[in-house]
């Protein structure tokens, strides 16, 4: 990818299949939408999910707490519930910053 | 769960790859997705969410074991969106 664009799937799915060479481009797109499903399917269960060299998705329990709508200023009560944060490793902020 | 814990369920729910083959595709995945980052690029996965650069600006920071002020040159971070799919999966929303 050369100019500024947003990378997609079909992307990852084409870089797959051909720096790797031993996929049909159905198996490497099959293989490609398994490995984000199991991803999505372990953080769904409250799991984290580390990959080196990347960074880790961690899903966090928040607590109920009272908020305000800036608007109206009127206060309201956010429910407890669970979020989903990417903590980037070392080695992605270096390349980055490369 | 870490990569090669990945790797392993992958590779024991799926027919005909091997181990190294689901290796070989998650490594490639996340190598590709690094330098799409590192080279300026947005991802969007859809059903998972986007990912994109933040630049941070240069500040005056402080060693908090010495007092110490120091500079924080200006930098890049990546940056993770949450897609509204996952966000409701992850909260286990009623309606999802």
């Amino acid at each position: 990818m050369s100019a500024r664009k947003t990378m997609t799937k079909a992307d990852i799915v084409e870089a797959v299949y051909e720096s790797l060479g031993g996929f049909s481009k159905k198996e490497s797109a099959e293989i490609v939408e398994m490995v984000f499903e199991t991803i999505k399917e372990t953080l769904e269960q409250g799991e984290k999910i580390k990959i080196s060299g990347f960074g880790n998705f961690v899903v966090r329990q928040k607590k109920e707490r009272t908020g305000r709508n800036p608007q109206t200023g009127e206060e309201i009560t956010i429910a407890p519930r669970r979020v989903l944060t990417f903590k980037p490793s070392q080695v992605l902020k270096n390349a980055i910053n490369g | 769960m870490t990569k090669s814990y990945l790797v392993e369920t992958i590779t024991q729910s799926m027919y005909g790859h091997t181990r190294k083959d689901v290796e070989d595709v998650v490594n490639t995945i996340f190598n590709t997705m690094s330098k799409a980052l590192a080279e300026g690029h947005r991802i969007e996965i859809r059903g998972l969410g986007s990912f994109q650069i933040k630049e941070r600006r240069a500040r005056m920071g402080r060693n908090p074991k010495t007092g110490e002020e120091v500079a924080i040159p200006a930098r890049k971070v990546p940056y993770f969106v949450v897609g509204k799919q996952l966000r409701a999966r992850v909260n286990q929303d009623e309606d999802e």
